[in-house]
This record gives C-alpha cells, structure tokens and sequence, in this order.
C-alpha cells in the first residue's frame, strides 16, 4: 500500500512515522511538503506530530490552510484514509474533519509518558486488527492535548460509538489519574462520522519496537494496511 | 543620514574610560592601541570588547585546557570547533558539546534556558550532524529560597519548550540545589547529533572571492553584549539586564535546522558557523581566522528586524537563529533556493578577501577594519595568580567522633530519599519529550540515557555528572571524581565511553582562590581521563559565577557518551525479579566526608572527598561492562550520593513497575550510618540469576574486582540487616513525592 507522510514546517514526528511503516518493507512511503498539492494514489495520508508553524497561534490553526490541506479534506470527504496524530489531530479539529478542539493540558504543563489506551471500537480501519476492550500501551507527549467538545458533540460521539481509544490505568479503568491531559471523558481518540478519519494524541509510531519500551503502535498501522488490502481485494 | 548627508552612527567618543565600561582593561585598551596602530573607532572597540571578553576568549582557561587530552584513534574533530566529532563505527560519526547559559537564565529562566538549548543545537548541526539527544545538567540555590521555585520552573519550561517544539529528545539529565547558587544557578545543555565521515563541516572560510552567506533570523537589537554580560560577576543591578537576554524562536530554528542539512546535502559549503555569542562579529572573524583569510562584510545588506540599527549594534546583536556561511562562488542562487523553500533569509553579506583583515562597510563607508588576527590569535592569555585559600584546611577537618549516629536510621533514610538531591526527578523530565525520533531505550532517570541507532545492532549511552561539594571539598579529587562518575554510569549499561564534553562553572577568574580551584579541577580531570582512556573533544567554560563577591562552588560538568555494542544486552538500574542475587562491586569505607547524608542530614560540608584509585575504578567499570555485554545481568546502578542504602532504595523504586523488596546484609565493621550513607566510589550494585553468579566472579577475580554477593530482590521491604527495615511504599512516597511536596 502507499501511505503519505506530509510535511508541515514544524513537524516533528515526520521521519518517526516514516521509519515505523518502512520497518518491514512492504509498504510505500512518501513524505508529502505541504506547499504543493496533493496528488493521488495514495491509501492513507498521515498528518504527524509536532509543532507546525511553531503553534505560536492556536495549535494547528496555520497548517490548516497550507496548500495541500485543501487536496487532504478533498481526499477524507471521498472516503480516503486520515490519521492525524497529535498536531495532526490539532489540525484535523481545525479543518473541521473532525469535531471537537484540543486545548492546553489541566495540568498547565507538557506531559511526555507512557499510558494505556483501551480500544473502545474495533470496527474501523484503524483498530481492526484490535479486540474491542483490549490495552495499548503508547507514548503521550504534548502541552495541549485536552479533548474538548460541548455535550451535544459529546453526546453524538458517544451514540456513533466515535470515541476510539480512551486514556485507563494498567488495569484498563478510566481513572482521572489515568487521563494525562484532563481529556473529557479520558477520551485519547476519535474518529469522523464515516470512520475513515482518525485522531488521536498518543504516538503509535514510537511504539513501534519492544526495545523503545512497547510495540503496541504498530497495530493502529497494521489495521490501516488490512483494511487497505480488503478493499483492494473487494475492488480487485 | 543627517541633514549634512554624513552617514550618522551613532559614535560616541573612545577612551580609556569608555573601554573600561565596555569591559577592557587599560592594559587592553593599550594592547588594541598598539595592535591597530591607532584608537579604535567606536564600532571598533565593540568588536574588541566582546572578542576578548573572557566568553569567547578563554584568555583566563586557555593556558589550563592545554593540559586536558584531547586526541584518540576515534576522534576525528576536537577542541576549538563548534562541536567534537567522535567515530562510532558504521561509517558513522557523532557530534557533542555542552555549553552553559547561566546570567541569561537567572535573569529570564525560560528565555534564558531555551535559548541556551538553542545555540547547543546550532552547534551540533553547524559540524553537519543531525541533532538527536540532549541532556542538561542543572544547580539551583536552596529548595526553599524564594527564587528557587520559580527558577526551575522557568528553567525547565524553557528547555522543554525549546526542545520539544524542534524535535530532539531530551533524554536524560541531572539537577541539584545548594544554597551556594541562590544568586547564581546554572544551567549546562548538551546535545549530540549524528552524521557520516564524509558530511562533516567547520567553521572555516577560504577561497579569496567566496560569498559570506547570511541565513536564518533577522537582526534586531536583542542580545547586544550577552557575552560581555556572561564575563562579569552578578550583582543586583545585573538582574535589571533582562534586554541582554535573547528571546529563542524554536520554530525559526526548526527551519534553519533543516534547511542546513539540506543544503549539506550539496556540494556548496566550504564553511559554516552558529552566530552565536557575540554574533556577526565572532563567527566571521573565527572563520576567517581559521583559515588565514580576511572577510568584508557590508552590513547595509544584513537582513534587520527593525529601523534605525547602528553597524556596531548590527555586529554586535546576539539575535537567535542565524547561521554565517562562506559557499563556493556560484552557488548563491541555488543555496538561496534551498533558504526560500524554508521560508528563510538567505542573503550574500560580504566576500572573502586576501588580506587578513576584518573590514566592515555600512553605506558604502567603512566603519571597521581590523586585523583577524588580533581579535583571534592575539587575544590576551593570562595566566592568572593562584593560590590555595586558607581556610581549605579546615573545611577539610572533620571530626567524625563529634558526630553521633543517628539513632533511628530508617527515618533519616526516609528523609534522604525525599531531599530534593535525591527526590525523583520526574516532575522535571516529564516536561521534556524523550521519545521523539523514536530511539530512546532507557529514557531519563536511569544512570545514562540510552539510544539506538537504527540499522545498527548498537547503542548510544549520554549522562551528565558532576559533585560540587566534592570540588569545593578537594577540587582535584572533584575533578577526577566528575569524570570516573560520568564514566561509571556509562558502564552501568554496558557502555565503553568514547569522548567527553564539558562546562567548567566557577566564580570570578580574577579571584585567586578560585583559580587555584579552577587548576586543580583540570588537574584531576586530566588525570582521570587518561587513566579511563576518554578525550576532550569539546567544552566550554563559564567563570564569574559569583554574587556580590561570593563564588558558586567549583562546578565542572561532564558530557560523555559511549557506545553499546549490543543494544539488546543494555540493563537499567532496577531491580528486575524476585529471588535475583544482589552484588555488590568494590568495597565501602568509612568515608563520610562530603556526603549528601552530612549535609542534608548534620548541615555540614566538611571533610575531604571519598578516596579514589584510578586504577580500581577502571577495573569496576571494565568487570561491570563485561559482565552486561557477556549478558550475566539484569540490573547495574553506580552507588554515589545518599550512599548504598539510597542506591539500593533507588534499585526497589525507580523502575516503570511496581516497586520490588530486598534484604541484604552486610558485616563490614564501620559505623553504621557510614555502612549506609557513605559515599565511597567505584562502586556498583549488581543484581543477575544465581546461576550466572560463577561467571560474574570469574571476570571479578580476573580484573581484582573486589565482590560481595550481599542479598537478593524479594518481598516488599527494604531490609539492610542488621540496621533497618522499612516497606517499600513508605519509600516511594517519599522518593517521589520529595520535589514537588516542597515546590508547592
């Protein structure tokens, strides 16, 4: 399959995403810069972490109208694959792909850990190859990943089952203690109406190796390639 | 222009008196007389003060950093470059350096520390390498003096708002508090980056006719005089400097970071340098004294963030983010193609020239013209008075009989664990993403951070250490303790260290007590290196750290960074499983002086500093080494300060699991608190399988390691027979919660 990495002045994760999903060799990976437009062909689009334009305005606010931003709402309103992954997530909140907003931390501090992720929904192309209850134990690290929505959006989040991965404890409660950012509802990950746009705070890509301290990322990207390979298969 | 059409700078008169505000002594001032041949313009006599400021002279250090050993098969770049460049196989190369920005920080902290991570960074990527890890080593006055909170936080918010907005993790580091820097704290940030043999660069300029190239930020009048600033001793009215202070734009420097390596992609550099302290003025003239060249630059065409700029402010401005290159001729528009894609100036500033000489034109008028070689290579060395202050003797008599045991030792065990020494540092370093670039192995809190190298079967290990109370105690044992720490904990996860950085902090190089400090410091430093076989490859140093004419104590800070050569053999310091041996290597005495436990617990900083046998300390590093790489253990932790019952409490808690029990015991005839808070070096506590316990003596037996299997993980208490017995969630409460109970 071929996933596109783009490239916003201020990523950071960029070459993490990249490295994680050529680990194996089977997939095609391209980093996509954000100045031109987005061609097509592509399976998935991954819009890393970091800090785009410094996020000296509201995080996500400026990449949102980069140049390839319109090719990318174009490509996820047609049924395309969107990861959004930290500032990502920031961004797609900004275009409005996805509702709701990220907001600084409760604790008013940057967080880096490691926590569990309980898999609320294991029915999208993102956590297909997961069991619906089952433990991830990736990576946060950011200053304003608290999940915001008002209790309409909320409420519909919960109804569509949209809320994906939510921030519990080793034991998979979600305790206040578990949630790093003050995130409504612990909630870590959500994803659109139609299934095909996900976001989330933790870095799946740096739970890629047992040696890093956990492999458990690589199953969001996992997913996304077997739910690629059966449409393919379906369309074929 | 004024209305005479005179192009109007702002000059004001030199003299002698003028020079002295500008930091020059008259004995300088007649020296740059001489060097010219005539009075230096204005303009002039600011480019001089800050190149012979004590900053970016070393005219005080120089004449002792001679004697550190700088060379080894693996280094392929050393001293008097913006970074050292150390082999690590693989067609691999790494670059590392440390570099303090203490006033700046104490007058602004999060400005102060962010924009002291960004010119370690600049330094790192200037040798072509990509930045990958840092580290920082931090002091601060005493827990409860009014400042320190806000210090530290500011502190710690600047390095991570730095590093974590430009992607490179911060993976490990070390903070401690003394009241000895209540008006002085000090913040040293490493970075180490990674490149190939062939992409190495250097701030050199050559070739009579290639173009000075300025990219990056614009110039604004921020910074001017930061490293005239960072050469005098603070006083109150300092702390009204803020306007010194440089504002860090870590997105800018994002930029800059990857237009750089992009264009060393290309075959167009001959040089490149960091505008660093001092600015426009110390990155043309080192590179053009690097390579015997002159440089003019025309300053009209210096890209200005605001109106109005004077050349000597131009020259002189400590603006952030901007980089100088000298490119092949003909390869501007194709270097400014590369800038533009990252949204950054890139603009041709001057030329290479023939004749040695430094030459600035504002508006078609020359403003400045001085030789290179004055503001480099004659730059005054002094080799200032030494002497050993008189009251060193009785610091160092400590009288142990007038010192009782403590009757409850668990209690004060207790409390050591939670001093803000020894207290966990995790509400510091869960600020900093140590995960970025997905490499991190062992992230901050372990003895030294851990890295892979991806498409290697190795590893990368970084620590930060240093023992001011060791220095002040005994600056030459300090100086030899500094570096065999940094190495033990290199070897506390199997690695072989392979170069060493530096930040040598004193007070004022004028006071003659803390130039002895100063001497002896390097002294032992050199002794120590040679005897464990690590280079200098790169360092800095940053004297009058002193308020109101007190020094800070004596505070060299080691980098070093070693290689694993299997990864997957790598342990951590913690205890791993129930029923694992616990060993002991090397031998405690009854060495108290210096300790932790005496000052945190008897409020005294008396004694001399634990005894150290090079040779020994080899042999432990070697044993404890060996034993990881043959893959015979499952957890290694170096025993410093609060001693081996601190050691062994930090072995129970300081893994990412549940916190595991032990019982040891141990017979060795000592006073008791001496057993276990004394601070004796070459020294690791080991934990493996029994069945592999033969083996570990082997290599023990065969390197004169002494060995002592002491007891085993288990349970969930820590048991130090026969003296205390205490469970281990009343340790973890107070380990940690220790830092931040008190910063509320």
């Amino acid at each position: 399959m071929r996933w596109g990495v783009i490239v916003f002045p201020g990523s950071c994760d960029e070459q993490d995403v990249f490295d994680c999903l050529s680990q194996d060799g089977a997939h095609t990976v391209e980093f996509l810069w954000h100045k031109d437009a987005l061609e097509s062909g592509y399976d998935c689009l991954v819009l890393p972490g970091g800090f785009s334009y410094g996020d000296y305005l509201r995080c996500g606010a400026m990449a949102r109208f980069s140049p390839v931003m319109g090719g990318v709402i174009e490509f996820a309103r047609s049924g395309g694959l969107v990861v959004g992954i930290c500032n990502g997530f920031q961004i797609l909140c900004e275009t409005g792909l996805l509702p709701g907003a990220l907001v600084r931390n409760a604790g008013l501090k940057f967080v880096c850990r490691q926590v569990f992720l309980r898999v609320e929904e294991s029915d999208t192309p993102f956590t297909g190859q997961t069991k619906k209850g089952q433990l991830l134990k990736i990576p946060v690290k950011h200053g304003e990943g608290c999940y915001y929505a008002d209790a309409e959006t909320l409420e519909q989040l919960r109804s569509n089952r949209q809320i994906l991965l939510r921030y519990v404890d080793a034991k998979g409660k979600p305790t206040p203690s578990a949630n790093p950012n003050g995130s409504l509802d612990n909630i870590a990950g959500i994803c659109n109406e139609s299934r095909n746009v996900i976001g989330l705070m933790p870095h799946p890509e740096d739970a890629c190796d047992i040696i890093l301290g956990s492999d458990d990322g690589l199953k969001i990207f996992a997913s996304v390639a077997a739910a690629c390979a059966q449409k393919d298969a379906r369309h074929g | 222009m004024d209305k005479d059409g005179q192009i109007s700078l702002g000059e004001a008169m030199v003299n002698p008196e003028l020079a002295a505000a500008h930091g020059l002594t008259p004995d300088e001032y007649a020296k740059i007389v001489k060097l010219l041949g005539r009075e230096p313009n204005y303009t002039e006599l600011g480019v001089f003060s800050v190149m012979w400021s004590e900053h970016c002279s070393y005219k005080s250090s120089r004449h002792y950093l001679k004697r550190l050993p700088t060379e080894g098969p693996q280094v392929l770049q050393g001293p008097g470059e913006n970074a050292g460049v150390v082999d690590i196989g693989n067609g691999l190369a790494v670059a590392f350096k440390m570099e303090s920005h203490n006033h700046p920080s104490f007058i602004e902290p999060y400005q102060g520390a962010a924009t002291g991570v960004g010119g370690i960074l600049r330094d790192i990527f200037t040798m072509g390498a990509r930045p990958i890890a840092s580290l920082n080593s931090l002091r601060f006055g005493a827990i409860d003096h009014p400042r320190t909170g806000y210090l530290l936080s500011g502190v710690v918010a600047g390095i991570g708002g730095y590093g974590n907005c430009i992607g490179v993790p911060t993976v490990g580091g070390e903070c401690y508090f003394d009241e000895c820097y209540n008006g002085n704290i000090l913040v040293n940030a490493f970075t180490l980056g990674i490149t190939t043999h062939q992409r190495i660069f250097t701030g050199i300029a050559s070739g009579v006719g290639n173009p000075v190239i300025y990219v990056g930020s614009k110039t604004g009048r921020d910074g001017i005089h930061g490293a005239t600033m960072a050469s005098e001793s603070f006083s109150e009215e300092k702390e009204q400097r803020r306007p010194t202070v440089q504002v860090g734009d870590p997105f800018t420097e994002k930029l800059l970071l990857e237009a750089c390596l992009e264009l060393m992609q290309r075959d167009f550099l001959i040089g490149i340098q960091d505008m660093g302290a001092a600015g426009l003025t110390s990155s043309s003239s080192e590179m053009a004294g690097r390579g015997g060249v002159g440089i003019e630059l025309d300053l009209s065409s210096v890209p200005l963030r605001e109106t109005g700029m004077t050349p000597y402010e131009i020259l002189l401005s400590e603006s952030q983010e901007r980089m100088l290159l000298v490119a092949r001729k003909g390869t501007e528009v194709e270097i400014k193609r590369i800038f533009e894609k990252w949204d950054l100036d890139a603009v041709v500033v001057g030329r290479v020239t023939d004749d040695g000489q430094l030459r600035a034109l504002f508006g078609g008028v020359e403003v400045a013209n001085v030789p290179v070689a004055a503001l480099t290579k004659e730059a005054p060395v002094y080799q200032r008075s030494c002497a050993r202050p008189a009251n060193q003797d009785q610091l160092q008599h400590l009288d142990l009989a007038a010192i009782a045991e403590p009757k409850n030792l668990g209690d004060v065990l207790i409390s050591l664990l939670a001093s803000p020494n020894i207290a966990s540092k995790e509400w510091i370093f869960r600020q900093y993403d140590h995960f970025v670039r997905s490499n991190t192995v062992v992230a901050p809190g372990a003895d030294a951070a851990v890295i892979r190298l991806k498409g290697t079967e190795k590893g990368l290990a970084l620590t930060v250490d240093g023992n001011s109370r060791y220095c002040y105690l005994d600056p030459y044992v300090g100086g030899v303790i500094a570096v065999a720490e940094a190495a033990r904990n290199l070897a506390c996860v199997g690695a072989r260290p392979i170069g060493l950085t530096d930040c040598l902090n004193f007070g004022s190089p004028e006071n003659s007590a803390v130039m002895w400090q100063f001497a002896e410091v390097v002294n032992g430093m050199r002794d120590a290196c040679i005897a464990l076989n690590v280079p200098v490859v790169s360092g800095n140093v940053s004297f009058y750290n002193d308020t109101d004419g007190t020094p800070v104590k004596p505070t060299p800070t080691v980098g070093m960074v070693g290689v694993i050569d299997t990864l997957a053999r790598v342990v951590t310091p913690w205890f791993k499983s129930a029923g694992d041996l616990i060993v002991l290597l090397g031998r405690t005495r009854e060495e108290l002086g210096g300790s932790e436990y005496l000052k945190f617990v008897h409020g005294q900083t008396l004694g001399t500093p634990p005894w150290i046998d090079l040779k020994i300390e080899r042999a432990v590093q070697e044993c404890c080494r060996e034993a990881i790489q043959r893959g015979l253990l499952r957890s290694a932790h170096d025993v410093s300060d609060g001693g081996m019952a601190v050691a062994l409490a930090e072995c129970c808690l300081g893994g990412p699991d549940k916190p595991l029990g032990v019982r040891v015991e141990s017979h060795e005839m000592i006073r008791s608190d001496a057993l276990l808070f004394s601070e004796s070096q070459s020294r690791i506590i080991v934990s493996l399988a029994e069945n592999y316990l033969a083996e570990l003596r082997e290599i023990a037996t065969r390197l004169k390691v002494p060995l002592q299997v002491i007891g085993s993980v288990g349970g969930n208490r820590l048991i130090i027979q026969p003296l205390l017995r205490l469970p281990v969630e009343d340790l973890f409460a107070a380990w940690a919660g220790g830092l931040t109970d008190r910063l509320k």
